[in-house]
């Protein structure tokens, strides 16, 4: 995952090498960590959604990103979900 | 044991062979290859497993048999971790092995049922951490550290030992289960299998659970708030920001959760600073200083609007700034406790483990501990979060192990910090915090003095430690301040200064604290009402048929209304309960918590019977076994005991004698009306325990009689069978753990190298 810093001119000094390396794996890392709690979240569900409705082939376009959400919303005040204590 | 008859097909547990798509890769790792791989013990391996056990078996020696003066709170950590680890890698397996039989050549409810919206594959790592998101909670963070007054050592091996052969096992099988019936509700799984009567009563059961455990969260955030301007005004805060978040994501910028959660995380903090800052002023601390029978109905108000109002307005944003806080609040204390390794100073067993009349909870040590610790350990509600929602979003059969048992573990864990937290305060004040006003008298000077008559080995307090601690938590006072939550904000704060901060941040994380278990439990009483709500119209709609539709108005206002009344009532006793309110309710919640965990077991084992497994059906007997031990006995003693401190009706006849006799104070009582609240008070906490008890001996029975009806009929030949969906072949392929194994990753590179046509939709994105 740490193809910027490789990718730099190799002219630089082994010690700035290191650290843009360094720089490129905390980054990513963070990345990697935003992904993770935005799908903990939930909040990926649009993309899924996506990509369920265009590997099921339906012939009808997706709904809207706004459309989605209200629907979501609106089905969870019909099936509430339990939160434990 | 040759003779116990037990249908143990290694796969295929269905039955039919499945045959899966011959055009694509393997849809599972060859069991042969899985049992040669489990079987491959390297040197390594075995060197790795040996350095585990001894280092937690060391660890375990130095909490249980060394322990000096003091011990250090990173014993704890390496305890419990090096336990989970093994329970993991062993116990589960053989859960999974010889119990459960997964079969990841069968489709999942994900696959099968896939609708984009409910039904969705989900990464197995993204799915642990939602789980964990919905199963803890303020329980394991308030339950330990009740617990805390026997000492250490009997809360820590609960926690630790009880969620490894019970609590992850209930939370396992529970969800497999569910996810072999397309999602199915623990409610619709009980009356399949125990028929009308187990199932109605399993019905009334969890509606009434669900009212307690909801009113006595509520008192724990009463307790909380009650006068602390501080603390009202923060946590009153989180409304508005919850409702702008709703706005935000419906009107201006729909499905950016991420950012709103970040933009509402920043205004929860915020809110916290701003706390301290006009609980300074006059006028702050006039209008914010609300007693706790007004915050009572403030909440019970609140409780009502919140249910009715639409999920997106105030429901779904909270929920997203709770998980932010539950995972990143439990990332930060797990750091902070192995950075500062507190010195614990309590004892491991105190003066109270061998009496039962402690402060903070009357009782004997069994089986009261076993239900003042209920999350963490075994937690009955669980079940109802591990059937329905989880179970539509497994992406493989053979990942429920890592998801159920895991996430259970996890939890477990989040108990022992909430332990470590609470027992690395000093003794004295935490009994000065803990025990009811009557006994503590509510000033710095008589709290001092009661704490210092209770004879505890090495505590001696004086007024001045309890004036200084509440000083530097920015609080009035911290005397009786009972329910656990503020016990846990005074040692996550303890803890958390020495981490970050400094003693000038102390009241910054005392409020810090109060106000993420504040959040977890405003969620957990919205959507518990919302459920019940729910549950109820379900129930009466069967004679009413107009009350099954959710949209009419006029039955789910009423129902709401209904659900909000019973728990609001039992709040309102809990809150002016003369004998102090946690101490009497504290062990009716835990009764229902751990009952619920029973007719949980008792159902899956009439499911695993029938299924035809009888020769691991302990996995499942052993631990509904002491749980409805622990449960019927505490039940009884609740109902029975002579002693009036246990005994709800004990209790209640000692001060209606006196009422009759004409005193005008009796024990803590200090006027009639109090001594008549005692009364009506233990008369409706005894007669719960009584139906309580009983409709979970009617679920258990009923569930022993479909076992032992399962097996007679399988003993004499008969054929097992099942409510399971139909197997139905799976089309793709997931790793089961945490990391892929070696031939995983082989077999997910054939995937890979798939051509995109041929290939299912993609799986969870990681």
């Amino acid at each position: 995952m740490a193809e910027p810093a490789a990718g730099t001119p190799g002219r630089k000094s082994g010690a700035a090498l290191m650290s843009l390396a360094a720089m490129a794996a905390v980054s990513a890392g963070f990345k990697g960590f935003a992904r993770y709690f935005s799908g903990v979240l939930g909040a990926d569900a649009y993309v899924k959604y996506l990509e369920h409705h265009a590997a099921s082939g339906h012939d009808e376009a997706p709904m809207t990103e706004r459309e989605f959400w209200r629907d979501r919303n609106d089905r969870q005040d019909t099936h509430p979900q339990g939160r434990c204590c | 044991m040759s003779d116990v008859p037990d249908e143990n097909r290694p796969q295929a547990a269905s039955g039919n062979q499945l045959v899966t798509d011959p055009d694509l890769p393997a849809t599972t790792i060859d069991p042969e290859v899985l049992a040669a791989q489990d079987r491959n013990w390297t040197p390594a391996k075995i060197a790795l497993w040996v350095a585990i056990a001894l280092l937690g078996g060391v660890s375990w020696v130095m909490l249980a048999i060394i322990r000096g003066e003091t011990v250090n709170a990173i014993w704890f950590v390496f305890a419990s971790i090096c336990t989970y680890l093994i329970g993991y890698r062993f116990y589960s397996k053989v859960i999974e092995r010889f119990l459960l039989k997964p079969d990841d050549k069968r489709a999942t409810p994900a696959e099968y049922k896939a609708d984009g919206k409910d039904f969705v594959r989900t990464d197995r790592n993204v799915l642990f951490g939602h789980h964990f998101a919905a199963i803890a909670g303020a329980g394991p963070l308030v339950g330990p550290i009740i617990a805390a007054q026997m000492g250490y050592l009997p809360g820590t091996i609960w926690i630790i030992l009880g969620v490894v052969v019970a609590g992850a096992v209930q939370d396992y099988v529970v969800m497999f289960f569910s996810m072999r019936r397309g999602g199915r509700s623990l409610g619709q799984m009980a009356r399949e299998e125990l028929g009308l009567i187990g199932g109605t009563a399993a019905l009334i059961a969890t509606l009434l659970i669900m009212v307690i455990i909801v009113a006595i969260l509520a008192l724990v955030v009463v307790n909380a708030l009650g006068e602390s301007p501080w603390g009202v005004f923060s946590v009153g805060l989180t409304i508005p920001i919850a409702l702008f978040m709703g706005v935000y994501l419906r009107y201006l910028r729909p499905g950016k959760i991420m950012e709103v959660s970040i933009i509402g995380f920043v205004l929860l903090m915020a809110a916290i600073i701003g706390g301290g800052i006009v609980a300074e002023t006059e006028w702050g601390a006039a209008v914010f200083s609300l007693d706790k029978v007004t915050l009572a109905w403030g909440l019970i108000v609140y409780g009502f609007i919140a249910a009715i109002l639409p999920v997106w307005l105030l429901l779904a944003p909270r929920d997203y700034l709770s998980t932010f806080m539950k995972i990143g609040v439990i990332v930060m204390l797990a750091l902070a406790i192995i950075v500062v390794r507190p010195e614990i100073t309590v004892p491991a067993f105190s003066e109270f483990a061998g009496r039962d009349n402690g402060p903070v909870f009357p009782g004997s040590l069994f089986p009261f501990l076993f239900v003042t610790i209920a999350c963490g350990a075994l937690s009955g509600f669980h079940a109802l979060i591990s059937s329905g929602t989880t179970p539509k979003l497994i992406e493989k059969e053979r990942q429920t192990r890592f998801i159920g048992y895991g996430g259970m573990l996890m939890e477990s864990f989040v108990a022992i910090m909430a332990l470590v937290a609470a027992i690395s305060i000093d003794r004295g004040i935490y009994f000065a915090m803990n025990a009811p006003l009557a006994l503590t008298g509510g000033t710095v000077e008589t709290a001092a003095a009661w704490v210092n008559s209770l004879g505890l080995a090495g505590v001696n307090i004086s007024p001045d430690l309890l004036a200084q601690t509440a000083k530097d938590v920015g609080e009035e006072s911290i005397v009786s301040r009972s329910g656990g939550a503020p016990t846990l904000a005074v040692g996550l704060a303890h803890i958390m200064q020495q981490f970050i901060g400094g003693p000038a941040m102390m009241a910054f994380w005392y409020h810090f604290a109060i106000m993420f278990e504040a959040l977890f439990i405003l969620t957990a009483v919205d959507a518990g009402t919302r459920v019940a709500r729910f549950m109820l119209q379900d129930s009466i709609g069967n004679f009413i048929p107009k009350f099954k539709e959710a949209s009419w108005r006029p039955g789910a206002w009423l129902c709401t209304a209904i659900m909000v009344g019973a728990w609001g009532a039992v709040l309102l006793m809990g809150v002016t309960d003369p004998l102090g309110g946690i101490n009497t309710l504290f062990p009716l919640f835990g009764i229902a918590n751990q009952l619920l965990a029973a007719i949980a077991l008792a159902v899956c084992m009439a499911i695993a019977a029938r299924g035809g497994t009888f020769r691991f059906l302990w996995i499942i007997a052993l631990p509904l076994a002491f749980t409805a031990v622990v449960t019927i006995t505490a039940s009884f003693q609740k109902i029975f005991s002579s002693t009036p401190a246990v005994g709800y009706f004990a209790n209640n006849s000692a001060f209606a004698r006196a009422l009759a006799d004409g005193k005008t104070e009796f024990g803590s009582a200090k006027s009639v009306a109090a001594m008549e609240a005692v009364v009506r008070n233990t008369m409706i906490q005894g007669w719960l325990s009584v139906i309580f008890v009983i409709l979970s001996i009617v679920v258990i029975v009923t569930a022993t009689l479909a076992t032992v009806r399962s097996y007679r009929n399988i003993a004499s030949g008969g054929k097992s069978s099942s409510s399971e969906d139909p197997a139905i072949p799976s089309r793709v392929f997931a790793p089961a753990g945490f990391i892929a194994t070696a031939p995983e990753k082989e077999l997910l590179a054939q995937w890979q190298n798939l051509p995109p046509e041929r290939r299912a939709e993609k799986a969870g994105q990681h």
